[in-house]
């Protein structure tokens, strides 16, 4: 599919679940994501996301729950857990998007998508260059680690404060490493007549589908409708349709 | 003593590195272990220092199953200086950069500076003390990790391509420093794609292709075996080669040092004028 339709799929997801602070349109935006996950065949890799994002979901969801209980004005536990609740779907949502979108999008695809916007080329390039070496930086911070260990650094252990401290022979390496790294990049392209031509032209031409129109027909009717329904139409909670 | 016991080892990308490796390293040896790129050998030395854990077998380091201890206890008896200086160096100073190892082990202050002083001395490098090690050059920065290696007196030393990105006075000096350590009866294994380094050095050769140790023996009887080394993708070393070339005119094929090259073609030379 064209990496911009689904690119306006994230955005629109984007708005429309911050337009939102209910939990049943929030739940209605989790499920209408699903078939899109089960067409594309990413299932293991979106429920690798989803657990990835476990932790932080819980840690929204207590902080909302503290704060709402401390300073909201909310009448019942009911009503300040359905309002946690919702937060934390939101941002649940809001990762489901997200990995939809780039899980089904090489960088490379994302790239050309940027370029054909027109967004200068230059951003493009740095934008696909910087996601192209996550794995070697995290190969490079195994190997750091190893060779830190292997200088008697114990990782684990200690308290908060120490653990913390324990990264830093790993990060300052591999931050140096890294800007050592973009340096050479900049002066091998350059030697290799980098940004010679001004006018590029591709060997791919994006072009939107019939299948890539559908789906931004679909977007901008959930669009239309969420902003109907958060306009007009008085969206009752959970607390009140189930008094307790 | 390393005994390395029908090891096999698989990455989690489901590469195996290791397929049943057997190997002694007696106290005090020199090892040099060679192969092309891709033949396990640092996957195989950095099973030594616990760094790696193997999936079947087991590796012992003085009767220590590496299993059973972790890499900071073993770090104490093996020190393992890694192929790319730039993947450990982080602090402000050389000095630190050295003393970093010896605090994490808990050395009292009178200790730590004792033996900051000795091995830079060891590796000439006290005038840079106070400099940042990221100021220094390629080969200075190769000199302070391994400073910051023997700083703690391992008794088996691991160098991974010591050689790359040092010049020729730069090689002797670390041929001769190996040397040295071996007197004090270190073991000392080097990991090396650099044949002429070995040829030279002339340690016992570990040959390993495609995860599989396929030779070990004396360097003379390993480094002039045209079949064996070309089935690990290694090349002769150059006073080998010229010396399989001259057999025809009676000369021994098994010569690799350039020393003992030298007076045999004169010895022939003498004798013919």
């Amino acid at each position: 599919m064209d990496p911009r339709a689904k690119f306006l799929y994230v955005c629109v997801l984007f708005a429309v679940t911050v337009m939102f602070n209910q939990l049943i349109p929030l739940f209605i935006l989790f499920f209408i994501q699903i078939p899109f996950v089960i067409v594309a065949r990413v299932e293991k890799e979106w429920l690798r996301s989803m657990k990835g994002s476990a932790l932080f979901a819980v840690i929204i969801f207590i902080m909302n729950l503290l704060s709402l209980y401390l300073y909201g004005a909310y009448a019942s536990i009911a009503s300040i857990l359905e309002r946690s609740l919702a937060m934390t779907v939101r941002f649940i949502v809001l990762v489901e998007s997200f990995s939809v979108f780039f899980l089904t999008t090489s960088p490379d695809l994302l790239g050309l998508a940027l370029e054909q916007s027109r967004v200068p080329y230059e951003l493009c390039f740095a934008f696909t260059t910087a996601v192209r070496f996550v794995p070697v930086l995290a190969e490079e911070a195994q190997t750091i680690m190893d060779a830190q260990k292997a200088r008697g650094l114990e990782l684990e252990g200690g308290n908060f404060v120490k653990r913390i401290r324990n990264y830093i022979p790993i990060l300052i390496p591999l931050i140096v490493n890294a800007i050592r790294r973009s340096l050479e990049l900049a002066e091998t392209m350059e030697s290799r007549a980098w940004g010679a031509n001004k006018k590029r032209t591709n060997l791919y031409v994006l072009k939107a589908k019939r299948k890539d129109y559908y789906l931004i027909i679909v977007c901008l009717f959930i669009l239309a409708v969420s902003v109907y329904a958060s306009m007009f139409v008085q969206i009752p909670s959970i607390t009140q349709i189930v008094p307790i | 003593m390393i005994k390395v016991e029908e090891v096999y080892f698989t990455y989690p990308n489901g590469i195996e590195a290791l397929k049943d490796v057997s190997l002694e390293i007696r106290d005090g040896e020199f090892v040099a272990i060679m192969g092309q790129n891709g033949a396990g050998k640092t996957t195989l030395v950095k099973h030594i220092n616990g760094l790696l854990k193997p999936t079947r077998g087991r590796v012992l380091v003085d009767d220590i199953d590496t299993t059973k201890v972790s890499v900071a206890t073993l770090a104490k008896k093996v020190g393992y200086v890694f192929q790319n200086a730039d993947h450990q160096l982080f602090s402000e100073t050389v000095e630190e950069e050295v003393s970093f190892a010896l605090r994490n082990f808990g050395y009292e202050e009178n200790a730590v500076k004792e033996r900051v002083e000795w091995a830079l001395n060891l590796l000439d490098l006290i005038e840079y003390r106070n400099v940042s090690p990221f100021m220094l050059s390629g080969g200075e920065r190769k000199r302070v990790a391994l400073a910051s290696v023997l700083a703690w007196n391992p008794r088996i030393v691991i160098l991974d391509e010591p050689t790359i990105g040092q010049d020729s006075q730069q090689k002797e000096r670390l041929r001769q420093f190996i040397i040295q350590l071996n007197r004090q009866e270190k073991t000392v294994i080097i990991v090396t794609h650099d044949i002429e380094f070995v040829a030279e050095c002339q340690p016992r050769i570990v040959l390993m292709t495609q995860g599989r140790v396929v030779a070990e023996g004396e360097a003379r009887k390993i480094l002039t075996d045209c079949d064996l080394v070309n089935q690990a993708s290694v090349v002769l070393p150059e006073i080998a080669q010229i010396f399989l070339k001259l057999r025809n005119f009676g000369f021994r094929t098994d010569i690799i040092d350039v020393y003992e090259a030298g007076r045999i073609l004169l010895e022939r030379l003498g004798d013919q004028t």
